[in-house]
């Protein structure tokens, strides 16, 4: 029954911490509303004429259209610099030569040998810069928000108006060919369409090539009025090789081709397009808002002159959505509702040989619809929602009906227009400009109430972590009705409140509702612990935590409110995680505990010193630490740089081995891997054997000895495959990938039934019934024939002797079935840790499987790491025998900063580029299909692997110090002049009771794992907590969308993940608990029979 | 006797802030160039060996721990020798854990053993002087209820706060400051 309270508890403390970052996060990532709008042909977006030379013309709709058809060539992750020209005007100087550099060379001389029909652009791009995010954008011309980038994978059709949309309502056929996320995006708006996976990313040229099977027979047979082909090669070719790979130069070329073929085949009617949907970093990730990623390239040509000018020396820049409106009145058709791009109106001037008049009033005309179209949708926007700032909107509304009334005036008194022209289209597009910034702006707003609520509600957790932590070790700690009556109150609070929304009829907010019922169950519990203990006490009891640690602590919190303690926090957390571990020795040795006494009892002054004595010397426990120091600087060199240092250079170990050149070191760092696996195996074994679980019979023992080997060879035999299966010959390619795909779901499956024993059978125990049994196998080696010699005799006789012994005595206990019946257990001292560090092993394999192979070797460190710690601490913390047991709040807090430290020396960044996306391959070379949580569990898994092992291997810290105990009695009771005592006495009592001391006090026992659940529970929940702060007290910080916000999600995502893992681990030490109580209660039954 | 303690305590202190300002302004009368910002390791070497040289002025002069017993002069000059090479291992000692704590291994490699100089001088030197090459004693003046003397409890509080400081010196690495000797570590 404790039990299952001690585990609802925690539940409960981690739902109200769930609620509050559930509040905080609707206040904080606020989405964009989506507007069902649509325009349409009928409907101008404003009053007036129909502007300059529609009239009358038949598929004319808001405007006449100057092309009938366009093919759009969307190349994915076309960055700027790839498609820019590259003079070679400085003949001394060498052309740079980067494999990326120069390689679309037709585009380059279309635009000098036909400077009137091409232009390039520099389109910027708005973050987030993910494929879908921008797809969205180049259609609907709107501003897809921060909140959607974590849906990449679960793309859905949109809603808003779109060209795609109005293209077919038009009656257009649209034929589409590339990638399939436009066929989530939407679904069944192509006449004909040519779909291809998107998601392998390390495929390169089904894509394309698929694309170029159909696109010129598609062309030639012309039957469509937009084209469009959505080439991955380039952004897959970034993502596996990098941009600096020669591969990019072919992928280049191919594309270059691609272009030249369309450019020939191109008719009089005919625009094209090319565009890039986004950049990529020098790694050739993309997500972020760098300026390489933000900077896309854009390329129009059109068979007959559209530019009156020549392009300029380098190339304009424009935003990305400016192609939207543009599209739309060059085809003839209404520009989509939500649209906030403005018109490149270049395009709309009538050619070089048009006069000057008429082509700027042609651009005044379409920029005025433009801005017409916008201003109808700020204003049913603002109607719609109260995002927009008043005062704004009202400044623009006012700009433009000035710059509408101006155009007016215009169109009905043709003189003197030529002066005021100029002027009328500066003010439409100082209006359209003004009103794209307002909604960049906008969209980004908060709810602050929404955002106080969830912080007090995080911070008001935390305060429950502290208290309750406290209160969970003094007797008499009220367990069932603490936690029932704040249950009830928040079943009560959450029902109340749901009734009252359906009383009058306003939607359900799960979130409010959450909020809701955290409240309702907090505020009774404040009471009850007011009532019931807090008053008796001083304040002071309630803030336990030493000065060293608050302080180290203070900082690590203060690191949350400044972008570059973020951006440096992976080098900052090894920082304070030495100063954790040297203050730990130092601590050690001020308490007097490393020293033996007579050195530091001064023999003037005659005091006698520490009551207890050192239980290690000085040495050992500062090798421990100078052992932990060095394997976190190993550990460190596992670093992968922020992309907002540009100095730093990221840690080559981190990226696969697949990608290295050199055969022979490739080679050497597979042994390392190997190496680091076959140690991290070995030292577990050692481990179990140097505590004797491994000798016992159990299955999950039997797991150990003989399912870990078989899932180390299964990962080794898998990092093989992967790292050279671009060498293997094409008759092995199929065996290759087969097995690929079958080794790693092999060893998950070989650790979830390892898992699935330890569940069943956790009990680690050698049993040895039989008081004599031992003595019955010292019969020695069997004698045969008669003896020859007096030696002989001696030896027989004795035999003999014994022999007839145990007969006896067996017979004897047979006949008296009463006879005490003495059994010896093994490895009971041990049995909870023996099956934490099991379970822990079994976690880190599969979860070994989905990184790098190199980041093996850090795995390795984290163990090391995690024991040296654990001793290091255990060699602190004191074994209190009766109770109650604690486990000190600077053990907790270095625990916690060594999993965030490994977080990084895994090669993470809480920033999304630098999510391991190839995690998701593992095992599923070909990708997933339509599923999408299962790629998101596996990155999910390798993202927060360390926040998973270290949270449920923290039952560890409570665990260790009686493990310890061992090793302190070994050493004492073998003084150099005791042996021959230490050999009278009994076996029995030599043996230590370790962590059956925690058994003999399962009242204490409950309440300290407990109190170990909810500190880790605090400082995690702190770290949440600042992280909130932060983002809430900075969100008008020009790094809140780089930084902050993205460190929020991960903070978030982490700490669900570490509360999660928390609970698992403190139920396994239950279950172990539970599954002793049986064995010894079967014991018992067996010993009355 | 206690107040005569405390006095002289205050004024080696006082000294040792005035030794510190000294090297701040002295160098420049002889070196051309000198500034802290711009030539800070030069700065750092003087700064060392002015704050070492007024410890063992003052240690000659004041003689805290007067209850040591005579001895011969080959007895003095082994303690020296032995006092260097516990100067020396402390140098190298400290290097090593900057090097654990994440300073670069090869590069700026006398810049960090400039600081395990410049921290050793604030720690290591004043232990010597007080007292002497015994490890033990300093361990146990460093643990609790083992200062004997105010001048140990004076040793103990400023020792400590060198580890410290030097702890806080590193705190606003991360910062982003333009300043060129930053960017000269950056680079």
């Amino acid at each position: 029954m404790q039990k299952a309270s001690v585990l609802l508890f925690l539940a409960w403390v981690c739902f109200l911490f769930y609620a509050g970052i559930a509040l905080f996060t609707s206040g904080f990532l606020l989405t964009r509303l989506e507007l069902t709008n649509h325009s349409s042909c009928q409907e101008p977006p404003g009053p007036g004429s129909l502007p300059w030379g529609s009239q009358g013309k038949p598929g004319a709709c808001w405007m006449a259209s100057r092309f009938s058809r366009v093919v759009l060539v969307l190349i994915d992750a076309l960055r700027f610099d790839f498609a820019q020209p590259q003079h070679s005007h400085v003949p001394r100087e060498p052309p740079v030569s980067l494999p990326f550099l120069g390689k679309l060379s037709s585009l380059q001389r279309i635009l000098e040998i036909q400077p009137h029909h091409a232009r390039l652009y520099r389109s910027q791009v708005d973050p987030p810069t993910t494929t879908m995010q921008r797809l969205k954008a180049l259609t609907t011309g709107s501003l897809p928000t921060f909140i959607d980038a974590g849906s990449n994978f679960a793309s859905h059709a949109i809603v808003e108006d779109n060209l795609i949309k109005q293209l077919t309502s038009a009656g257009r056929r649209v034929v589409f060919m590339g990638d399939d996320t436009w066929k989530d995006l939407f679904p069944g708006a192509f006449s004909k369409a040519f779909f291809f996976p998107s998601f392998n990313v390390r495929d390169l040229d089904t894509v394309d090539n698929g694309i170029l099977e159909h696109l010129y027979p598609t062309m030639d047979s012309g039957e469509w009025d937009v084209l469009i082909a959505h080439f991955l090669g380039v952004d897959h070719c970034g993502h596996k090789h990098g941009p600096h790979h020669p591969e990019m130069a072919k992928k280049l070329s191919q594309m270059d081709q691609v272009i030249q073929g369309l450019v020939e085949r191109l008719e009089n009617d005919t625009l094209l397009v090319v565009a890039g949907d986004h950049g990529m970093t020098t790694n050739g990730d993309h997500g972020g808002d760098s300026e390489l990623e933000v900077s896309a390239a854009l390329f129009l040509y059109s068979p007959t002159a559209v530019f009156p000018s020549t392009p300029p020396e380098e190339p304009e820049v424009i935003p990305q959505v400016s192609l939207v409106p543009t599209l739309a009145l060059l085809l003839g058709l209404p520009i989509p509702f939500g649209n906030i791009g403005e018109v490149m109106a270049e395009l709309f001037s009538g050619g070089e040989d048009s006069q000057p008049h008429s082509s700027a009033l042609a651009q005044a005309s379409a920029l005025h619809l433009n801005a017409q179209q916008v201003s109808r949708f700020l204003h049913t926007y603002s109607a719609a929602t109260q995002d927009l700032q008043a005062k704004e909107l009202h400044q623009l509304q006012n700009l433009f009906s000035k710059a509408s009334a101006d155009y007016q005036w215009l169109l009905q008194s043709p003189k003197g227009a030529e002066a005021t022209l100029p002027t009328v289209i500066a003010e439409l597009q100082q209006f359209l400009r003004g009103a794209r910034a307002m909604c960049i702006e906008s969209w980004a707003r908060f709810s602050l109430v929404r955002m106080a609520g969830g912080t007090a509600l995080l911070a008001a957790s935390c305060f429950i972590c502290l208290l309750a932590s406290q209160w969970a070790i003094s007797p008499g700690f009220p367990f069932c009705p603490l936690l029932l009556t704040p249950v009830a109150w928040g079943l009560v609070g959450a029902i109340a409140y749901a009734g009252l929304l359906g009383t009058i009829e306003l939607k359900l907010d799960l979130v409010l509702l959450g909020a809701v019922a955290a409240v309702s169950s907090f505020l009774p519990f404040l009471w009850k612990a007011w009532a019931g203990w807090g008053s008796k006490r001083p304040l002071a009891t309630l803030f336990p935590i030493p000065g060293p640690v608050l302080l180290l602590l203070l900082f690590r919190l203060a690191v949350f409110f400044s972008d570059s303690f973020v951006v440096a926090e992976a080098r900052a957390t090894p920082f304070l995680l030495g100063s954790f571990i040297l203050l730990l020795v130092v601590q050690l040795h001020w308490e007097g505990q490393l020293l033996p006494p007579k050195l530091l009892t001064m023999p003037r002054l005659g005091t006698s010193a520490t009551t207890n004595p050192p239980r290690h010397n000085g040495a050992y426990a500062l090798r421990l630490g100078i052992g932990l120091l060095l394997c976190t600087r190993l550990a460190g060199l596992f670093h992968r740089c922020p992309e907002e240092t540009p100095v730093c250079h990221s840690s080559p170990w981190l990226s696969p081995l697949a990608s290295m050149v050199g055969g022979r070191a490739k080679n050497l760092w597979y042994g390392a891997c190997v190496a680091a696996l076959v140690a991290l195996l070995a030292a577990v074994r050692l481990w179990l054997r140097r505590y004797g679980n491994l000798k016992s019979p159990e299955p999950p023992m039997l797991f150990v000895r003989w399912g870990l080997p078989l899932m180390a060879l299964g990962t080794a035999a898998y990092w093989a495959l992967a790292s050279g299966a671009d060498e293997a010959p094409p008759r092995l390619r199929v065996l290759v990938s087969g097995a690929s795909m079958v080794l790693p779901r092999a060893v998950a499956g070989l650790a979830a039934s390892g898992l699935a024993l330890l569940l069943w059978k956790p009990v680690t125990v050698l049993v040895k019934a039989g008081a004599g049994a031992p003595r019955t196998r010292t019969v020695l080696t069997p004698f045969s024939g008669p003896p020859t010699s007096q030696a002989d005799l001696d030896y027989v006789v004795p035999q003999i002797y014994r022999h007839m012994q145990e007969e006896f005595r067996g017979r004897l206990e047979r006949t008296k079935s009463q006879g005490p019946l003495t059994v010896a257990a093994y490895q009971l001292g041990s049995v909870y840790s023996a099956a934490m560090v099991t379970a822990l092993t079994l976690l880190a394999f599969p979860l070994l499987l989905l990184h790098a192979e190199r980041i093996s070797l850090v795995f390795l460190l984290l163990f090391l790491q995690s024991f040296l710690l654990l001793h290091l601490l255990a060699a602190g913390i004191p074994v209190t025998t009766p109770g109650p047991f604690t486990v000190p709040w600077q053990a907790v807090s270095a625990w916690a900063l060594m999993a965030t430290q490994t977080f990084y020396s895994t090669g993470h960044q809480p920033v999304f580029p630098a999510i391991h996306w190839h995690a998701a391959f593992v095992g599923f070379p070909e990708g997933h299909g339509s599923c999408t949580w299962l790629p998101a569990l596996l990155v999910g898994a390798n993202t927060f692997a360390s926040h998973l092992l270290f949270a449920v291997g923290c039952p560890l810290l409570l665990l260790w110090p009686f493990l310890c105990e061992s090793q302190g009695l070994r050493k004492r009771q073998q003084p150099p002049g005791n042996e021959a005592d230490a050999r009278v006495r009994p076996e029995e009592e030599e043996e230590p009771l370790m962590e059956m001391r925690l058994r003999d006090a399962p009242q204490h026992f409950y309440a300290a794992l407990l109190q170990l659940g909810l500190k880790y529970l605090f400082i995690l929940g702190i770290q949440i907590l600042a992280c909130a702060l932060a983002a809430s007290i900075l969100r008008r910080h020009l790094m809140v969308w780089k930084v902050f916000a993205p460190k929020f999600i991960f903070e978030a995502v982490g700490f669900i993940v570490s509360s999660v893992g928390l609970l698992l681990g403190i139920a396994l030490v239950m279950r172990v608990d539970g599954a002793v109580s049986s064995w010894f209660r079967q014991l018992f039954l067996a010993q009355q029979r | 006797m206690k107040d005569n303690d405390i006095k002289r305590l205050l004024y080696t202190h006082l000294l040792c802030i005035f030794s510190i300002i000294l090297s701040v302004f002295i160098p420049s009368l002889f070196l051309e160039n000198f500034s802290i910002l711009e030539t800070h390791l030069t700065w750092l070497c003087i700064c060392s060996g002015f704050v070492t040289a007024v410890n063992l002025v003052l240690y000659l002069v004041v003689k805290p721990n007067t209850s040591s017993k005579r001895s011969s002069l080959s007895h003095k000059v082994t303690g020296f020798l032995k006092c260097c090479i516990y100067f020396l291992m402390s140098c190298f000692s400290f290097h090593v854990i900057f090097v654990l704590y994440g300073a670069p291994l090869i590069e700026l490699a006398l810049e960090t053993f400039l600081f395990a100089v410049i921290l050793s001088t604030f720690t290591t030197v004043p232990c010597l002087c007080l007292l002497g090459p015994n490890l033990k004693a300093w361990l146990r003046v460093f643990s609790r209820n083992g200062v004997t003397s105010i001048w140990e409890n004076s040793l103990q509080i400023t020792t400590i706060s060198s580890f410290v400081g030097a702890w806080l010196g590193a705190l606003p690495i991360p910062l982003d400051w333009e300043r060129p000797w930053q960017k000269q570590i950056a680079r």
